[in-house]
């Protein structure tokens, strides 16, 4: 019985045809996707990797909900001009948590990868409000309700606490303390502040990001997110230097 | 038309609408201090406006027995105007945000007004609004006639058509209030998409259930490239939207996958969206509509099985090609590339098969603008897949990725392809559907024929350009060896061609609105004479003499 033969049997069953479609429909999935799970390129650690702070982490649900993503990637690939332009390629640990990642898929802005420490927080605060203050061309829509917004923090150690229910190592302490963090990140000089940099390290970003003291606001979380964006590790900046040096 | 439900089809209605309406209520509360509580008082508002409709004709006569003697076509008349109203809003809003890139402070400093907000409910619109509506429609509709059987009963397309549109609006109005999961083209929150993971399941069983009635010995092939669709869409949207929500009362979540398998995971996803939404399910629309308008069988039947499985099989590796030169292993780059090239054969496989069944209604082609946008679709889908396996190849797309080239290859596809077959799909099946002669205005199909082709030529064409340049821009050299161009250079250089997108793109929305409007007509106008589809009818039980394939 030729090929045609079978099918035409195939597709006189529709069960049989159901079952056909599902098995040819997921060979590729399986065989690109299940691996990247265990091998050591996709799961390799970085010693000096830190998770987000509470309010880090609200920055990047921000640019979440702003939709950031449509217009700047975050993925620097391993090619000569984009390394010149802005920085060592990126590395899957630096995404590793990136619940999800945003890699992004267009570049109406230029990529943002290695943002963080690049221009000073009055600069972002005063792009933000409207981009064509600083950068007179740019079709970026201005965001300035941000500085107008607080943000919530009473419900962030349930934030933390979801996402080490998929794969964050948030400690309990971490969790316990969100809400206090999220404040003390944007008030140095306070005890909270302390508290901060001893879960998150002394190399923790703390100030008011807005440049209002108090209350944290939307604009002080998502410039606290920016200007972290390619810090969580040093991983990339190392593997560049070990392969020049090489 | 909800009086031609029997009256246990109404009270099981009516318990399901009550249902519906407690998960609002709860999701309401729960929801209070979070977008999560305006979703529950819209889906309370969508749940009472469903019980007042079915108190409304609850004391109506019984549909009398005469009806199981025809197609049961209500969810697919209501489904085509959706449609055509997801494709106007959809459209009108990717020309408002195409319109934005050119007046970047049209936002009235609100959040809900931004281009990131926007964005999504433009792809939403037309992907899902727009696109999942005429594939629910046109799928019920040949499911029935190509297998000369009615539907199951009668409460069920209804349920599956309605959750569906629910889940829509649920998309569009979250994305305003900023409610996405950033996972692109697969947007929507856990709690939606939980909605229409059970839509989809009743969706499949629908299927299932007609087909098992059929009178026709073999399945016919729309109806393989439909289950496609079915079944493998809720494979990708079962996968990719696995995450953890924050808790019962907040509409955040958090993906299940972080990073590189998160990447992989999503273009896995957005990669056979394309595939399986938005190309299996249309060319299920094609193998129907296209030969019954030109009067002419398929031209290949082998072609068909082997386009059929070469795209089932293989559009599943090529999702990888979205992410060379990243973090992603090399080998599953590769694997991605080498399938995408490998999906020309399946892919200009079918659009040859839609072309060569024209041979012989050529002249058909030409005084039909309805047959022109199904041939029109045909060829766009042919230059889209070349387009889109040149694109996946490495070095290609190190230049390409990242730019407009992107936007303007989906754009061939979902204006070119998606759009235009279903328009062409649409203005056949409409003048059936409510009996008429023809449309209400012929004329006016001209007009939205052009139109869409005008827009389609000046988008695309603004795209590729603007595309190109820019990936050249970020590339060039100087002779003492460093960049060329800054970033804000290549955006002033794309000027141009975001005014030129933005106008073209306000030619096919003028194309649709007309399209809208001669539907409505259609519908509205009686005094055309009836059609005479007499014989559009189901076979009864006893069954007849098979048809045999390639009749």
């Amino acid at each position: 019985m030729g090929f045609l033969g079978l099918h035409y049997r195939i597709e006189r069953k529709t069960m049989t045809l159901a079952i056909g479609i599902i098995f040819a429909a997921s060979i590729g999935g399986i065989v690109e996707i299940a691996p990247l799970f265990t091998i050591h390129q996709t799961v390799e650690d970085a010693p000096d990797m830190r998770v987000y702070t509470p309010l880090e982490l609200t920055g990047r649900n921000i640019y979440i909900r702003e939709g950031c993503y449509a217009c700047h990637s975050q993925m620097i690939r391993t090619l000569r001009d984009e390394v010149e332009r802005y920085g060592p390629y990126s590395l899957a640990v630096e995404s590793k948590y990136d619940h999800p990642m945003l890699w992004g898929s267009k570049r109406t802005g230029p990529d943002l990868a290695r943002l963080g420490g690049k221009y000073s927080d009055d600069w972002h605060v005063k792009h933000l409000i409207n981009p064509r203050n600083v950068v007179p061309e740019s079709v970026m829509p201005p965001y300035a309700y941000l500085a107008r917004n607080k943000i919530r923090t009473d419900d962030l150690g349930l934030h933390l606490a979801a996402m080490r229910k998929v794969g964050v190592p948030y400690t309990d302490e971490m969790i316990a303390n969100a809400s206090a963090d999220a404040y003390g990140q944007t008030t140095p000089d306070t005890p909270y502040a302390e508290g901060v940099a001893k879960r998150y390290g002394a190399a923790t970003n703390i100030r008011a990001f807005d440049g209002v003291a108090g209350e944290p606001t939307e604009m002080d979380a998502l410039v606290a997110y920016l200007q972290i964006l390619g810090k969580l590790t040093d991983a990339a900046h190392k593997t560049t230097t070990a392969k020049a040096g090489e | 038309m909800i009086a031609h439900l029997t009256t246990s089809e109404r009270q099981l209605a009516l318990i399901l609408l009550l249902g519906t309406l407690v998960c609002g209520l709860a999701m309401a509360i729960a929801g209070s201090k979070d977008p999560l509580g305006v979703h529950g008082a819209i889906i309370m508002l969508a749940a009472i406006a469903g019980i007042f409709a079915i108190i409304n004709v609850y004391y109506a006569p019984e549909p009398d027995e005469v009806r199981l003697a025809l197609y049961y076509d209500d969810p697919t008349k209501v489904a085509v105007v959706l449609a055509m109203v997801w494709a106007v809003v959809g459209m009108l809003v990717g020309d408002i945000v195409a319109w934005q890139l050119v007046f970047p402070d049209m936002t009235f400093d609100a959040g809900w007004a931004s281009f990131g907000r926007l964005r999504p409910v433009h792809t939403s619109g037309v992907i899902f609004g727009f696109g999942g509506n005429a594939l629910i429609g046109t799928s019920l509709y040949v499911l029935q006639r190509t297998s000369r059987a009615r539907l199951p009963d009668q409460l069920s397309p209804w349920f599956v058509l309605m959750g569906y549109n629910l889940f829509c609006v649920l998309a569009a109005t979250g994305y305003l209030m900023g409610v996405t999961q950033s996972k692109e083209y697969a947007e929507p929150e856990w709690y939606a998409d939980l909605l229409l993971e059970v839509v989809w399941v009743v969706y499949f069983i629908i299927y299932m259930r007609t087909l098992a009635r059929r009178k026709e010995p073999h399945i016919y092939v729309a109806n393989w490239y439909y289950m496609a669709f079915i079944l493998v869409v809720a494979i990708l949207h079962t996968v990719n939207n696995l995450a953890m929500p924050v808790s019962l009362g907040h509409a955040k979540s958090y993906s299940a996958f972080a990073g590189v398998q998160d990447a992989m995971t999503e273009w896995w996803y957005g990669h056979n969206a394309v595939a399986f939404f938005l190309t299996s399910g249309f060319l299920g629309m094609m193998y129907y509509f296209l030969p019954v308008r030109a009067g002419r069988p398929i031209y290949s039947y082998r072609m068909s099985i082997i386009s059929f499985w070469g795209i089932t099989f293989m559009y599943m590796w090529v999702g990888s090609h979205h992410l060379h030169y990243t973090a992603l292993p090399q080998w599953v780059q590769t694997l991605g590339m080498t399938f995408s090239l490998m999906l020309l054969i399946p892919s200009w496989g079918s659009a040859a098969n839609a072309l060569l069944t024209l041979n012989g209604a050529w002249h058909k082609v030409r005084d039909d603008a309805t047959l022109r946008f199904m041939m029109v679709a045909a060829v766009f889908y042919g230059i889209t897949t070349f387009e889109g396996s040149f694109m996946a190849i490495r070095s290609v797309n190190s230049l390409s990725h990242y730019t407009d080239w992107t936007v303007g290859h989906v754009h061939a596809g979902a204006l070119g392809w998606v759009a235009m077959i279903t328009f062409g799909s649409i203005y056949a099946m409409v003048p059936w559907l409510w009996k008429r002669e023809r449309m209400y205005s012929p004329v006016l199909v001209e007009w939205h024929f052009w139109l869409a082709v005008a827009g389609l030529l000046t988008y695309v064409f603004a795209m590729w350009n603007s595309g190109i340049i820019q990936g050249l821009m970020w590339r060039t050299y100087n002779s003492s060896g460093t960049l060329s161009y800054s970033f804000i250079e290549t955006v002033v250089a794309m000027k141009p061609y975001y005014v030129a997108r933005a106008v073209g793109g306000f030619f096919f929305l003028s194309g649709a609105v007309i399209g809208l409007y001669n539907v409505w007509m259609t519908i509205r106008t009686e005094d055309q004479p009836a059609d005479s589809r007499a014989a559009d009818r189901p076979l009864p039980q006893p069954a007849t003499p098979a048809l045999q394939p390639g009749e």
